[in-house]
C-alpha cells in the first residue's frame, strides 16, 4: 500500500456490506417465492398491529411456508420488551 | 429443490410481458442440439456485461469455435464499438426481426478472427421493436447455421431487452461488481432467471448460472474496503465463473475497439481467457486474487 493510502485509511466497510446484503437478500429471496399479495398484506397488517401495539416494520414477519404438501401462512410479531413499550 | 424452485416459478412476479408466453414451441429438443446459447446478464448498468460478451466470445472463437454475439440493448448500441466494427453496421438486430434483409447481411463477421460474428443492436427503434417470437427466429436460424456459441449481450435493467436476451438461455453469466448495488441487483437476475427463462417456464433443466466479478481490486479486499469474491460467492450462492481485476487495460482497449482478452500484455485478458476455458469445461484455480508483488519505491509512491 502507498504511503498517501497509508496516512489517510479508508475504514475497513467490507464487512459492513457483507451484513447489510445478507439480510436484505435472504428478505427478498423469501419474498420472491410468495403469492403477489404479500407485501401489501404484510404492510396492511402493520397498520392493523400498530394500532394496537408500538411494533417495528421489521418485527412483522409473514412468511410462507410449506408443510407436509400444505401452505401455510405463518405470522410472526416480536412484541416490544418493557422496556421498549413504556 | 427443484420442485421448490418451480412452485416459486408460477407465483413469480407478474410484471414482465406475456409476449414470450405465448411464443410458439422451439425446434430445439435441447440435447440434439450443439449450440450453447449464453446471456450475459447483470441487473445494474456499467458492471462490464459488454466488455465481458466481446471477451467471451473472441476468446471462444479464438478456439475455432464458431461465435455469433449479439447485442440486445436496442436503441443503445455498444457492442458494436467495443468490437471495433461501428463502421460496418449496415443491418441490425431489429432490421432481420422485421424481415427489412436476411440474417446473412446483418452478420458482421470480425477482422481478426474466422468464426467470429457480430449481431448489432438497432440504434433508432426503442426496445419494444424486439419480441420473442422473433428473437426466436433468429436463434433458431444461427443453430442452423452451425454455430457453436451464442452470446447474448443484455441491457442493464429488468426490462424487455433484458428480458428476452435471457429467456433463451442455456446458461447465464451474471456480470457483478463487489459492491452493493450490484450483488443485490445480481441476485434479483438470478430470481428472474429461475423464473422467467423459456427452461423455467416449460420445466426444463435450469438455465446454468455463473458469476463473473469485475471491477476486482485485491488491495481494497486485504485493507476490508471491498467484499472478497468468497463474500459476494456466499451472498448470491452460484459459482464463480471468472474475476476480472480492476484495470485500466479495460478503457484502452474500449478506446481502441479491441476486446480487452485481445491484449496479451494485461492480466484482465489472462482473466477472461480462464473464464473462457471455465466455461469449455476446465477447472482452473481463480488467479489474481493477491496484490501484485511491487518493488518498496512503488509500493510508497502508488506506482
Amino acid at each position: 500500500m502507498d504511503l498517501l493510502a497509508f496516512f489517510r485509511r479508508t475504514p475497513p466497510t467490507a464487512s459492513l456490506a457483507k451484513e447489510r446484503l445478507r439480510i436484505i437478500v435472504a428478505q427478498e429471496r423469501s419474498a420472491r417465492g410468495g403469492p403477489d399479495y404479500l407485501p401489501l398484506l404484510r404492510s396492511e397488517l402493520f397498520e392493523v398491529i400498530r394500532k394496537y401495539v408500538k411494533v417495528d416494520a421489521d418485527a412483522i414477519q409473514v412468511n410462507l411456508e410449506k408443510e407436509d404438501g400444505q401452505d401455510v401462512l405463518e405470522l410472526s410479531v416480536a412484541l416490544p420488551g418493557k422496556a421498549n413499550a413504556a | 429443490m427443484s420442485l421448490e424452485t418451480d412452485s416459486t416459478v408460477e407465483a413469480a412476479v407478474a410484471d414482465s410481458d406475456n409476449a414470450a408466453r405465448t411464443t410458439p414451441a422451439p425446434l430445439r429438443s435441447g440435447d440434439s442440439r450443439l449450440t450453447e446459447i449464453i446471456v450475459v446478464t447483470s441487473g445494474k448498468g456499467g458492471v462490464g456485461k459488454t466488455t465481458t460478451s466481446a471477451s467471451l466470445a473472441c476468446g471462444l472463437a479464438r478456439r475455432g469455435k464458431k461465435v455469433a454475439v449479439i447485442d440486445f440493448d436496442i436503441g443503445l448500441r455498444n457492442l458494436d464499438l467495443i468490437m471495433g466494427c461501428e463502421r460496418r453496421v449496415v443491418y441490425d438486430f431489429v432490421n432481420v426481426i422485421h424481415g427489412d434483409c436476411t440474417l446473412k447481411q446483418a452478420l458482421i463477421k470480425d477482422k481478426r478472427i474466422d468464426t467470429l460474428y457480430i449481431l448489432a443492436a438497432s440504434q433508432t427503434r426503442d426496445k419494444d421493436a424486439l419480441n420473442a417470437e422473433g428473437v426466436r427466429r433468429v436463434l433458431d436460424e444461427l443453430i442452423a447455421e452451425g454455430f457453436d456459441y451464442i452470446i447474448c449481450d443484455s441491457p442493464a435493467g429488468i426490462e424487455k431487452g433484458a428480458h428476452l436476451a435471457m429467456y433463451y438461455a442455456d446458461r447465464a453469466i451474471v456480470v457483478v461488481n463487489p459492491e452493493v448495488s450490484s450483488v443485490r441487483d445480481s441476485d434479483r437476475i438470478l430470481g428472474l432467471l429461475a423464473s422467467k427463462t423459456h427452461r423455467a417456464e416449460k420445466g426444463e433443466e435450469k438455465v446454468k448460472e455463473h458469476l463473473l466479478l469485475t471491477r476486482y481490486s485485491p488491495r481494497r479486499v486485504a485493507t476490508g474496503e471491498m467484499m472478497s469474491v468468497d463474500d459476494v460467492k456466499e451472498i448470491l450462492g452460484i459459482d464463480v465463473i471468472g474475476v476480472i481485476p480492476e484495470s485500466q487495460d479495460v478503457l484502452s482497449a474500449s478506446n481502441a475497439g479491441t476486446p480487452v482478452i485481445l491484449n496479451t500484455e494485461s492480466d484482465v485478458a489472462d482473466a477472461y481467457e480462464d473464464a473462457v476455458k471455465r466455461l469449455l469445461g476446465e477447472d482452473l484455480p481463480l488467479r489474481f486474487l493477491q496484490e501484485p508483488k511491487r518493488g518498496l519505491f512503488a509500493r510508497m509512491f502508488g506506482g
